[in-house]
């Protein structure tokens, strides 16, 4: 993906100004170029540690100053977790009315009788605001009066891949920067030797594992800084960044300084200000190899917090990515993504449902209550979402399709509402009925949270104004 | 232009820009201000960024009644009534005063679209109301005219006389020509995307005698790592990889179209020939299998495998990714913003791209599933040898199914015995069960066609007991034919997993109540065929009709079976000692025992017959004919139709003994040409289905909606010449890529050469090298560029021609370095006064390092390859999930070019030096610079092996002391000698590990025996390990991997 103009000049305007405060400034008087910069420029000429953010001053002010996405990919049921459906019960074995379905999209279910599937699982009500859940999840349930419940969530896209892409980057064309690049870019990142986008993966045990291509934390025409590094828990957490077999730090740090070096002997010669950028990457990489293992290596959280989470150090499960989560976000980490697999149940969704539960009710809760417990919730938002939910009805007699007319999502901390619930399905659960938000409405409301205007954050694509919202997008004003 | 008069302007654009960084960069022209206001250069960057969204072609959208694209149109007056403009009365024109205004009611544009123009920008247009409000035609709409070349210098060529001319307005000088070593090692890297050997390097720089800068060029340019050099960009730009995308994103056959993108720019394919056989290749006359390969062009878009994808969703997406291919790769248009609403800044409308997508929907295809294989593309030698085996097979055949004079007696007698055989099975009659049942428990079904099937519980042993009340007087044999059924395993007839049974001993006796049971003896056996396999423990030496009636004289373990005949009918006719009449009464039970024991070995499926006649009783020693056959059999010799005689002497040599042999001999020739035709590669390519699929208009691009008006094959309108909004027959591909390559069409030449420009000077002339529209850039030199396309054109599309002239100019000789100010006025080398410096592209990155350790293996083409790459990578792929083996033998050192494209998971290291993920046609590449890429070059094994291989090479091939040594490596890599400071931080370094791996020796083993390549032996590993760290070092270098 080409970079455009418009990046290109803010790139280039950051190395330009860093060239003229090394070199050019004797010609011209230090002190009359400094008061033209802003601050941020400073800390760019200074090294390439921290990113600056592109978006400066912001739009607003920040309510939120990090986002922890949990992706429940494969598409969770709203009706056997946050949304209660009665009258689904009540219909259970009928044939699902023609006037729900009519001109929707329908995937795997095309072309078969549509019979209605009552909810699988008991509700129950939670918290001082007597929200109804799924009474599996009774550790989320406590907390819930934290949470803002959306259950008119909708999605343009059916199938998994095009619906990540359309959840993460708001188009379902491949080659979008997913919202982690756009965050970074427009806000930079605090994070002192590690990437200012990660993204972690975990496995659910029901083996409905759909595929995840990296596409989803890619920077598209952003530049590559932007995009997100993916943790993983096996091998290098960060690629390539183990030292070669025999080799030690010492050694490693030896050659590192002679590339340096000569990198700077040829600076001295060509005058190349990438050359000062690459010394610093040289710089930031060898801090990696240090700073990414202290990171991942969780042993040293007290057995309060290991039980708090129901995780054991590099067990590689959800519950452990949060735990990861909350350590990325203390060290300044912008945007974090956490992948949870195995939600797509066109079959069992009942037993389904209860392995998802365990895996990630205590885990969502304790990664709540840690951050409230640090005053980080106030300014970290969470939140909770699949690609899309699953159909009212029926698929092979247990199970459910993949559905995007209305499901839930839910959001928690960074100035949003706590303890509410916005927006509702229809009886059946079919469509979004009342306040229906789409996945740019959620974008929006996110960029709002963390004090940028949605409209515009944009760069030049092909002469296009590329924003994450496309040419929509509404901030949900009753839930901030 | 006066250059005087412009001097002081420079300067103080040049002070403003030191001022006020976000100027730097945008440095507008510098004649902007001075001279007539032109619209193109001037005024139309400003309408399309600030105003077209709403007064633009998007008639849709159009506010106010206003459209500003248009003279005649922006001249009316709008819906206000109003005039926006009155040409040469700036005052009066309705858009000065909107644009002045303090009214944020009135002001334009509006302050929400945040959008506002800048005072300067303002000034200009209301200069240009007043001088007139000229329009001009869109710079890239124009018809390519080649301009005027001023008179230049010896050795001067059209590109070096466009530029000077535009140098001196701004009174600047070109940069003096590069050194020989900086020129060897550009040349090298533009060309073929290696760096110069050091041996290369002397040669060119000795060279001094006249043209011989150009022989090096040739020279460079016939190499066949030329055609893999420029194969790169191309790749990137058509979207090719090895897998389909989306979901599953798996493999797919398609590395020969690679082969033929690299062999058509070694050979210099026309360019646009290039352009029909890729968009076309299947629809010229006599395609050849290049030009069907090259077709593989219209395949190469994201597809998906994914269940519960709807078609009418990803017929729209094949339709838009086609459209928006052939909108980047030959017309620098954004087409695909067509898709939902008529384009907001060009002139394309919906039904535009609705039309051009129409051109493929011709394009045969499963819109959800597996790709097919595709086409055989065997190699001359492989094409050779499956046409030896075709001939051999083809051969064989003819000999075959050719006149057999020489078996007419044969023939007679075959068709005798049938006759026979049907004439001894038309005296058997089935016999009705009146019961039966199994004596192991298994279900018993007898069937209206009297057979009897045996289902439920499996067993390994049972008897079946069938019973008979009513016979024909006087019966002298019973038969009992095994059937099959698709009911049981391997269609039977037996039960045991492959369809065998083993029938042990038939037992017939007749029993009449409260009388004594008398035994019914058969004194001779036959079956249509016995089982020879296997039998080896059998005392019969085979699977006997004759134990059927031994009283299991040697053992219940041996019987009758028929592998390999299951799945068939078979039977078994047993002759009765004494005929046999039931009286009144009396009833007859035939058992069939089936004591072998192991592996569900009993019947499924039989049926019991009867015969009265002696004549029915022989051995049925030739298979029953069926039907069609038995008809054909009958007819007179005399009177037999020839194709009733054809089809008889077919029947009689597929089993004639006499052809056994023959039939061998076939079976094999033609098992080997599959078997052979199985290893070669195949290819996707483009087939044309008859019934093309209907487009139509999507309404804000949705494919919900199924009443859009149906649309035809139709260039756009803008565009379209007049002959072809005549033509009555319906356009195809060809008449698109003909279109695209005409001289009708002003847009393939520019994008095509701008893109070049970029290649080989770091920028396009046109800056956005994907979008030729107005929210693009006017180039910077628009009469070099339009003279590069009318010269690329004329030559006959020649693109070593146009690469030639590039890379031989004294603007592309220029030397990189430039003063500060220079670089900071202009940091993208847009005013061509030197050359331009950049990080190589990840594939060269990747060739470097292996050609300096001398790893590469050249070879050019064949299936991708798989580098090493971490583990678990691909551990987010599903469906199937997936390993990774690293390629091993010379395919682990094959250039970066070949590596396995993954789209979902481009392989790292590629993707840290911004390879493309070939999801979406992309015209150019970041050049980031980020921690991933030291991380990469500092750990991946492939560069750790790299490094201890060069290391092996530092060791062996060089010699003298540290700091020779140290000196011959450095050329190596970097093409020139190192400076004293160089070589001692090297040696330090060298110094410092020496000492540390001579106190860990394991470790140094360790370190150099990274990657699979071979150790050499008699390398000492503690030297050996620090030279690595050296090689390493040298590897890392900002300027190794550096183009400048």
């Amino acid at each position: 993906m080409s970079p455009s103009t418009e990046i290109r000049q803010f790139l280039q305007q950051q190395q330009t100004r860093r060239l003229f405060l090394g070199r050019a400034s004797q010609g011209l008087g230090a002190l009359a170029l400094g008061s033209i910069l802003q601050p941020r420029i400073l800390e760019a000429a200074s090294a390439a540690r921290t990113v600056s953010g592109a978006v400066a001053p912001l739009h607003f002010p920040a309510k939120a100053r990090r986002v922890i996405w949990l992706s429940m990919a494969g598409g969770p049921s709203h009706l056997e977790t946050f949304d209660p459906k009665p009258k689904l019960a009540e219909m259970h074995g009928k044939p699902m009315p023609e006037s729900f379905t009519k001109g929707k999209q329908i995937a795997q279910l095309q072309g078969q009788k549509l019979v209605c599937y009552g909810p699988q699982l008991p509700f129950k009500r939670f918290g001082k605001a007597g929200v109804e859940l799924c009474e599996l999840f009774t550790q989320l349930g406590s907390v819930s009066d934290e949470i803002c419940w959306v259950r008119s969530m909708t999605s343009e896209a059916i199938n998994h891949d095009p619906a990540h892409m359309f959840m993460n980057t708001g188009s379902q064309i491949a080659g979008r920067p997913s919202m982690g690049s756009w965050v970074t870019y427009g806000l930079g990142s605090e994070a002192e030797n590690l990437p200012g986008f990660v993204v972690l993966t975990s496995l659910g045990r029901g083996g409905q594992n759909q595929p995840i291509a990296a596409r989803q934390w890619a920077p598209g025409m952003l530049p590559s800084r932007f995009q997100g590094v993916h943790l993983r828990g096996k091998g290098d957490p960060v690629m390539y960044l183990g030292t070669p077999p025999g080799v030690t730090r010492e050694g490693q740090h030896e050659v590192v300084r002679t590339i340096n070096d000569l990198n700077r002997q040829h600076d001295a010669v060509v005058d190349d200000p990438e050359i000062s950028t690459r010394i610093a990457q040289y710089e930031m990489a060898f801090q990696m190899q240090s700073s990414v293992p202290e990171l991942m290596d969780t042993v040293s959280e007290p057995a309060s917090i290991q039980s708090l989470y129901g995780c054991k150090p590099g067990d590689g499960s959800f519950a452990s990515n949060c735990l990861l989560a909350r350590r990325l976000a203390e060290r300044g980490v912008r945007f974090i993504q956490l992948y949870h697999k195995d939600w797509d149940h066109h079959g069992e969704v009942k037993q389904g449902v209860e392995f998802k539960a365990a895996e990630i009710d205590r885990a969502c809760m304790a990664l709540i209550t840690d951050l409230k417990q640090r005053d980080m919730l106030k300014d970290t938002l969470i939140v909770w979402a699949g690609e899309f939910g699953r159909t009212p009805m029926s698929q092979g007699g247990s199970g459910r399709d993949h559905h995007n007319a209305g499901f839930t999502i839910w959001m928690c901390g960074g100035g949003i509402r706590p303890g509410m619930i916005y927006g509702a399905t229809d009886e059946l659960g079919y469509s979004a009925v009342e306040s229906p938000v789409d996945v740019h409405d959620i974008h929006a409301t996110l960029l709002r949270q963390l004090g940028i205007d949605h409209t515009r954050l944009s760069v030049k694509f092909q002469g296009l104004d590329v924003r994450l919202t496309g040419i929509a997008g509404r901030v949900i004003q009753d839930i901030i | 232009m006066n250059a005087r008069t412009l001097r002081p302007l420079a300067r103080w654009v040049l002070f403003a820009a030191l001022a006020c960084g976000s100027q730097v960069v945008e440095a507008a022209p510098v004649s902007a201000t001075a001279g007539p206001v032109q619209f193109n250069r001037d005024i139309r960057p400003i309408l399309s960024e600030h105003c077209f969204s709403c007064h633009g072609p998007d008639v849709q959208k159009m506010k106010g009644g206003l459209r500003l694209d248009r003279r005649e149109e922006a001249l009316k007056p709008a819906k206000s009534g109003k005039k926006a403009i009155l040409p040469r009365d700036a005052a009066g024109s309705e858009l000065v005063h909107r644009l002045l205004s303090d009214d944020i009611e009135e002001l334009m544009p509006p302050p929400e679209a945040h959008k506002p123009l800048k005072p300067e920008q303002k000034a200009l247009l209301q200069r240009w109301i007043a001088e007139g409000a000229e329009y001009q035609g869109h710079w890239a709409y124009q018809p390519i005219v080649r301009p005027a070349v001023l008179a230049g210098s010896e050795g001067e060529g059209g590109i070096d006389r466009l530029v000077r001319a535009r140098l001196e307005t701004l009174n600047l000088k070109p940069a003096p020509e590069a050194d020989r070593r900086t020129l060897a090692r550009r040349l090298s890297l533009d060309l073929t995307g290696l760096p110069p050997t050091p041996e290369w390097v002397d040669a060119f720089e000795a060279d001094s005698a006249p043209g011989a800068y150009e022989r090096w060029v040739d020279r460079l340019m016939s190499t066949p790592q030329y055609g893999e050099r420029m194969a790169n960009g191309w790749l990137d730009l058509v979207r090719f990889a090895d897998t389909v995308g989306y979901h599953s994103d798996n493999p797919r056959n398609i590395w020969p179209y690679r082969d033929y993108v690299i062999r058509s720019f070694n050979n210099n394919k026309p360019f646009d020939q290039f352009t029909r056989e890729q968009l076309a290749g299947d629809l010229l006359p006599n395609a050849s299998m290049e030009a069907r390969v090259a077709s593989g062009f219209n395949r190469l878009l994201l597809t998906t495998e994914e269940g519960g994808a709807q078609e009418k969703d990803y017929e729209s997406r094949y339709l838009t990714d086609r459209v928006r291919a052939v909108g980047t790769v030959w017309m620098g248009q954004t087409i695909g913003c067509a898709q939902c609403h008529d384009h907001k800044f060009d002139p394309i409308t919906a039904r535009d791209f609705y039309s051009m997508g129409a051109f493929f929907a011709d394009v045969k295809e499963a819109i959800i599933g597996r790709r097919e294989d595709g086409m055989l593309v065997p190699t001359e030698p492989q094409a050779r040898e499956l046409a030896r085996w075709t001939a051999e097979a083809q051969r064989l055949k003819e000999r075959f199914e050719g006149p057999h004079p020489e078996l007419e007696g044969a023939f007679g007698r075959w068709r005798q015995e049938r006759l026979e055989a049907l004439r001894s099975d038309s005296l058997w009659t089935a016999a009705a069960p009146t019961s039966a049942d199994s004596t192991g428990g298994a279900t018993v079904t007898i069937r209206d066609d009297r057979s009897v099937l045996i289902g439920g519980k499996s067993l390994d042993t049972d008897s079946t007991v069938v019973r008979f009340t009513s016979l024909p007087e006087r019966v002298v044999g019973v038969r009992v034919e095994v059937l099959p059924d698709k009911s049981l395993p391997s269609q039977g007839p037996g039960r045991a997993g492959n369809g065998n049974f083993v029938l042990t001993e038939v037992v017939a006796r007749v029993v009449r109540e409260g009388a004594p049971v008398r035994e019914v003896a058969f004194d001779s056996v036959w079956a249509s065929h016995e089982q020879t396999v296997s039998a080896d423990k059998n005392p019969y030496g085979k699977w006997s009709a004759a134990s059927v009636i031994d009283q299991d004289a040697r053992g219940t373990f041996a019987g009758w079976a028929i592998l390999p005949e299951a799945g068939k009918p078979a039977q078994l006719r047993l002759r009765l000692k004494e005929p046999l009449s039931l009286a009144s009464g009396e009833r007859l039970e035939i058992e069939l025992q089936q004591k072998h024991g192991h592996g569900n070995h009993t019947l499924g499926c039989f049926r019991i017959g009867m015969a009265t006649d002696a004549a029915a009783v022989v051995p049925p020693t030739v298979p029953l004919p069926n039907a069609d056959l038995a008809e054909r059999l009958k007819v007179d010799p005399a009177a037999r139709t020839p194709e009733q005689s054809a089809k008889l002497w077919f029947e009689f040599k597929s089993v004639a003994p006499e052809l056994a042999d023959l039939r061998t001999q076939r079976a094999a020739a033609d098992k080997a040409r599959a078997d052979f035709e199985g290893t070669l590669p195949r290819t996707l390519i483009t087939e044309r289905s008859e019934k093309p699929r209907t487009v139509r208009v999507l309404p804000r691009g949705n494919w919900l909606i199924e009443t859009g008006e149906i649309m035809e094959p139709a260039i756009p309108s803008h565009f379209r010449p007049t002959a072809q909004a005549a033509s009555d027959r319906r356009l195809n591909r060809l008449d698109l890529a003909n279109w695209l390559v005409s001289p009708e069409n002003p847009l393939t030449a520019r994008v095509v050469v701008n893109r070049y420009w970029r290649q080989f000077f770091g920028t396009g002339l046109s800056k956005v090298i994907d979008d030729f529209g107005a929210q693009g850039e006017p180039p910077r030199y628009p009469e070099l560029l339009d003279w590069l396309a009318a010269e690329f054109r004329e030559s006959g599309w020649d693109v070593k021609n146009l690469v030639r002239l590039m890379v031989t100019s004294r603007t592309y000789r220029q030397s990189s370095s430039a003063p500060r100010e220079f670089l900071a006025r202009d940091p993208d080398n847009r005013d061509l006064a030197r050359q331009g410096r950049w990080r190589i592209e990840a594939e060269q990155v990747r060739d470097s390092a292996l050609q300096v350790s001398g790893l590469l293996v050249p070879r050019i083409g064949g299936p991708s390859v798989r580098p090493y790459q971490p583990d678990g990578y691909w551990e987010n792929l599903n469906f199937p999930q997936r390993g990774y083996d690293a390629s091993s033998g010379g395919d682990q050192y094959r250039r970066g070019l070949y590596t396995w494209w993954q789209r979902s998971y481009v392989h790292p290291s590629m993707l840290a030096f911004d390879a493309a993920t070939r999801e979406e046609c992309a015209a150019e590449r970041n050049r980031s610079n980020i921690p991933q890429q030291a991380l990469v070059l500092l750990n991946d094994p492939s560069y750790v092996e790299a490094a201890r291989s060069f290391a092996a090479r530092i060791l062996r091939e060089s010699s003298g002391d540290d700091a020779a040594r140290l000196t011959w490596a450095w050329r190596q890599a970097l093409s020139r000698a190192p400076q004293d400071s160089e070589v001692a931080a090297l040696r330090h370094l060298l110094e410092s590990q020496r000492t540390a791996f001579a106190k860990d020796p394991e470790a140094a083993s360790k370190f150099t025996r990274t990657g699979k390549a071979p150790t050499p032996a008699g390398l000492d590993p503690v030297q050996w390990a620090a030279w690595t760290d050296v090689a390493r070092a040298l590897l890392n270098l900002h300027e190794t991997i550096t183009r400048s």
